[in-house]
């Protein structure tokens, strides 16, 4: 908590997008986390990916489950709709928004807990099925909101405040989606904005599931020697081989350059991902190869990050479905509901 | 990381010194801007806490005049302020200065004394006015035996004479000149000094000079010395001497100011109370050009003044022994105003015209083969820092150092001169100077909670009450404003933002988690490798850069786990508390900064 509100200054020079807002405008209530707790910083790299892509703020749909992670979202975009589910179910509350609306820019915010605990059958069903939304775990490792029990992402051995070992082997999500088909996949660390933003911002433009993981050191419970999820750990282990960059269709284009050898995607709405660098004989469009660079990285106890896999060609949820092109509101009720009569005939089909 | 471009090397980390007093010093751009550095947002903070006699107490001590500064100061310390760059509306320094005054119970046993025994050195000051009673006011409580000249039978210098009644009641200026004279101060009035030579064969170990810049500038154009020009064109400020002393009491209906200082502004609201009914300040260029301080074109044209703008007086007319207007040429500026071409010639009827146009310094008195030296005809050399002249044991102060400049400035080279005289009369060289002081202390009292208020009060500057204008003429000598009532005062404190509350940073506490750089509500933190090429490129980097280059950049020592700096650009900080709430270290805490000040026999102190 923090004593007062933000100050408005009327007179700040700020910049401003495409649509002409401010950062300002993609602004929340004030965070009652602890103080440092990594999830603000995540918090704030959300903000600075919708204004940087001129996301309309009301377009957007944010959703998160229970934890202290899935406090989130309401310390950013006031004017988004937002759902807070109960706990473990937003994978399933998202996948509805985004089959009801299909325009809006579905954002998820969920911790390890939320996610690869309670909720782990919801997140692998809407890996599966690619919906287009930004699903977005802030991972510490530990349930901060109960006081510091280990989660299903602490590594064997990484110790709890009190000296305790864990023994139990973690839930890797990126692994996890990979083996599910996932299409996008990528870990940040909060602590890294610089290289967060343009995964965050590559993610709302990606045409199905974007999983990103971000180790969000929790201060209170897993910030001491003796945590893998800690500021000082994750800045020693991290391993930064894979430097991408988006160039966007919307917003402001921030990659002065594009060098030779580049591995190029194009993302559906016309943004491109640029690797600008990859490890010897990596290609992230490779399930194989990012699978064994993922297990080889985790076995010498370094965490790799940046945009690790991706995959345009799957289709989404819509495409499998063949959904109408039309939000469901738009539609009149009687093609929506088409009424009893309509369903005996169905009905009588399938005899 | 694999990289496209090869890293740039690192910099020798540029670590900002906030030991240096002048670091947060300048931080606090009121005090910065203030030529005594008064503690402004301290005494705010007092007068918030109903604590106004503290207040008066805490201004006195570095502007000596708390309750004539507060309604006249030039307020160096208002375009400085910080809030002007957040709303664009200064605090109401000043006005709040007034309040601590008009509102203090008795202060009588926080005011100086004179020392019980002598020094045995004696000290003469020429001229009674705002310089000659600071240095009175540092040295008697010392010991010293002060003397006072002064040609007039009153105290106060140009606050008496040049500063009309109207603005600056004679109580005021009584009571705050008393203090000092009253300490036993041995004033001679009705006494000019006309000779230096003679002075300095009086005896005194030194010898003050604070008379002023007593010459109003003339405006010599045909016509000016005829017999008419003799009696109805006047020169300003001796024409105000002249209203202050009751030697006039009238004017004619139509009146011509020439000039666009602040005297002119004087000038044409006396005018107003003298019977003038057609008053019109005549300016060559145009408004954005004038000298006169914005508050007070506005306080004359509320009063009926008419500001002609681009008019340059020609000549004066006389008709059948009778002064009966002026010619101007009218002229078109260029772009920046610095090149004039006349476009045609106009006349403007009037009875009287008041030559506001400058000041003067005039030394007649003192004698061009003394090794005093002069530094241009009118004005001799004196060093910026000591006050002293040529001839050792010679200071100047006020407007008599460097030509006219404002009360506030003529207090602060009393204080300065107060302590070369103090060094001079001690066998030490004036250069040697009294070092400032600082002191950084915590206000943290608990998880975010502060002893002082850090929420930002979005209300716009308050509006002082003014005398109706109906009313306002019936007497000369009627004060116009009304001074602060509770709420304006409530209001106007906490818009001041705290600037004396520092951010102070600890780098080895920090962890680099982004927090104060996520919650700041002006985005002026950046975490960044130290690899810029100078300081200009580092203000290019920033999260918001940082263009007011006028303003200080904070950079720290390297941060622990990763060797990158944390900046923070001073300009925009709003010292609202934010980024120390939110430190899950206390790298970041709020600490209140004091500076030591020196006077004359007493070392800086803080507290």
């Amino acid at each position: 908590m923090t004593s007062i509100a933000k100050p408005q200054i009327p007179l700040l020079p700020l910049e401003r997008n495409q649509l002409g807002l401010t950062i300002r405008d993609y602004s929340g209530s004030m965070s009652t986390l602890c103080a440092g707790c990594g999830h603000d910083s995540v918090t704030a790299a959300i903000q600075e990916a919708l204004w940087g892509l001129s996301i309309a703020p009301y377009q957007v749909a944010k959703l998160s489950g229970i934890g202290c992670s899935s406090k989130t979202p309401q310390y950013f975009d006031s004017a988004a709709v937002g759902f807070n589910s109960v706990h473990g179910r937003m994978a399933a509350v998202a996948s509805g928004a985004a089959a009801a609306n299909r325009d809006l820019v579905v954002v998820g915010v969920s911790g390890d807990g939320d996610s690869l605990s309670i909720g782990l059958g919801n997140l692998a069903h809407a890996i599966r099925r690619n919906v287009r939304m930004l699903y977005v775990i802030a991972n510490n490792g530990v349930y901060g909101l109960t006081k510091g029990q280990f989660s299903a992402s602490a590594d064997i051995g990484s110790r709890s405040r009190k000296g305790e070992p864990n023994l139990l082997p973690p839930v890797d999500p990126m692994l996890l989606g990979l083996s599910l088909g996932a299409t996008f996949l990528a870990r940040g660390f909060s602590g890294d904005k610089a290289q967060l933003v343009p995964i965050l911002k590559a993610g709302l433009s990606h045409g199905g599931f974007a999983l990103v993981d971000v180790i969000s050191p929790c201060v209170q419970f897993n910030d001491h020697e003796g945590s893998t999820k800690s500021f000082r750990y994750v800045r020693e282990h991290e391993l930064q081989d894979i430097d991408a960059d988006i160039i966007p269709v919307r917003g402001q284009i921030h990659s002065e350059q594009t060098p030779g050898s580049v591995t190029e995607v194009e993302l559906h709405d016309g943004s491109r991902v640029l690797f600008r660098a990859v490890p010897e004989g990596y290609d992230p469009r490779d399930r194989v190869r990012v699978g064994s660079y993922l297990v080889e990285s985790a076995r010498r106890g370094e965490i790799a990050t940046g945009l690790l896999y991706l995959d345009e060609t799957t289709p989404d949820m819509h495409q499998v479905s063949a959904t109408t092109q039309d939000r469901l509101w738009d539609l009149p009720f009687d093609r929506l509901c088409p009424g009893s009569a309509e369903l005996a005939k169905f009905q009588a089909r399938l005899r | 990381m694999a990289e496209l471009a090869p890293r740039r090397t690192l910099v020798p980390i540029p670590v900002t010194d906030v030991e240096d007093p002048s670091y947060f010093h300048k931080v606090v751009d009121c005090q910065w801007a203030c030529p005594a550095h008064t503690d402004v947002p301290q005494y705010i903070r007092l007068i918030g806490q109903g604590r106004y006699g503290d207040a008066y107490l805490l201004n006195r001590k570095s502007n000596v005049f708390p309750g004539i500064l507060g309604r006249t100061c030039d307020r160096p310390c208002e375009p400085a302020c910080r809030r002007g760059r957040v709303d664009g509306d200064a605090v109401a320094i000043c006005r709040l200065k007034r309040v601590a005054s008009d509102l203090r119970e008795d202060v009588g046993s926080g005011l100086p004394r004179a020392a019980e025994a002598k020094n045995g050195k004696r000290v003469a000051c020429v001229g009674a006015g705002p310089a000659s009673l600071t240095v009175a006011n540092d040295l008697m409580p010392l010991g010293y035996e002060v003397t006072i000249f002064e040609r007039q039978q009153l105290p106060g210098g140009l606050m008496r004479t040049n500063i009309p009644a109207f603005r600056l009641p004679a109580q005021v200026l009584d009571e705050e000149i008393a203090v000092i004279l009253d300490m036993g101060v041995d004033i001679r009035y009705g006494t000019e000094i006309r000779s230096m030579r003679e002075l300095l064969q009086m005896g005194y170990d030194a010898v003050f000079v604070g008379s002023g810049a007593p010459r109003g500038k003339e405006l010599e154009l045909p016509g000016r010395h005829d017999e008419v020009g003799e009696t109805h064109i006047h020169i300003g400020i001796d024409w105000l001497e002249s209203i202050a002393f009751g030697h006039v009491n009238k004017v004619g209906r139509r009146v011509l100011i020439i000039g666009v200082g602040n005297t002119a502004m004087d000038c044409c609201r006396s005018s107003r109370r003298l019977g003038g009914e057609d008053i019109r300040v005549m300016a060559r260029r145009p408004r954005q050009y004038f000298k006169a301080s914005p508050w007070e074109l506005e306080d004359a044209e509320e009063e009926g003044v008419q500001i002609v703008v681009n008019h340059a007086p020609r000549r004066f007319l006389v008709e059948d022994g009778r002064l009966v207007g002026m010619e101007f040429d009218q002229v078109e500026w260029d772009e920046g105003a610095v090149h004039s071409k006349t476009v045609g010639t106009v006349r403007i009827d009037c009875d009287d015209v008041i030559l506001a146009i400058g000041q003067e310094n005039a030394f007649p008195w003192i004698e061009r083969d003394l090794p005093l030296e002069f530094s241009s005809p009118q004005l001799a050399a004196v060093d910026e820092v000591t006050m002293q002249s040529t001839i050792p044991g010679v200071f100047f102060g006020g407007d008599a150092a460097f030509g006219a400049k404002n009360i506030i400035w003529a207090v602060e080279h009393g204080h300065q001169a107060a302590i070369s005289i103090d060094n001079h009369c001690q066998g030490v060289s004036a250069a040697q100077r009294p070092a400032q002081t600082m002191r950084l202390t915590s206000r943290k009292m608990g998880i975010t909670q502060w002893s002082y208020h850090n929420d930002y009060n979005p209300h716009g500057r308050q509006e002082m009450a003014r005398v109706d204008l109906k009313r306002r003429f019936e007497r000369l000598n009627l004060e116009v404003e009304l001074g602060f009532g509770p709420e304006e005062t409530a209001r106007e404190v906490q818009r001041c933002l705290n600037c004396d509350i520092q951010t102070a940073f600890q780098a080895p506490l920090c962890i680099e988690c982004d927090a104060c750089i996520d919650v700041c509500p002006v985005r002026c933190l950046t975490i960044i490798r130290p690899d810029w090429a100078d300081e200009e490129e580092l203000r290019t980097r920033l999260n918001a850069p940082a263009e007011n280059r006028s303003q200080a950049i904070f950079v720290s020592e390297a941060l622990p786990q990763t060797g990158r700096v944390m900046v923070k650009d001073e300009n925009l900080c709003v010292h609202c508390g934010l980024c120390a709430e939110r430190c899950p270290t206390a790298a970041w805490d709020m600490a209140r900064f004091e500076l030591g000040i020196p006077y004359a026999g007493r070392p800086a102190e803080v507290g």
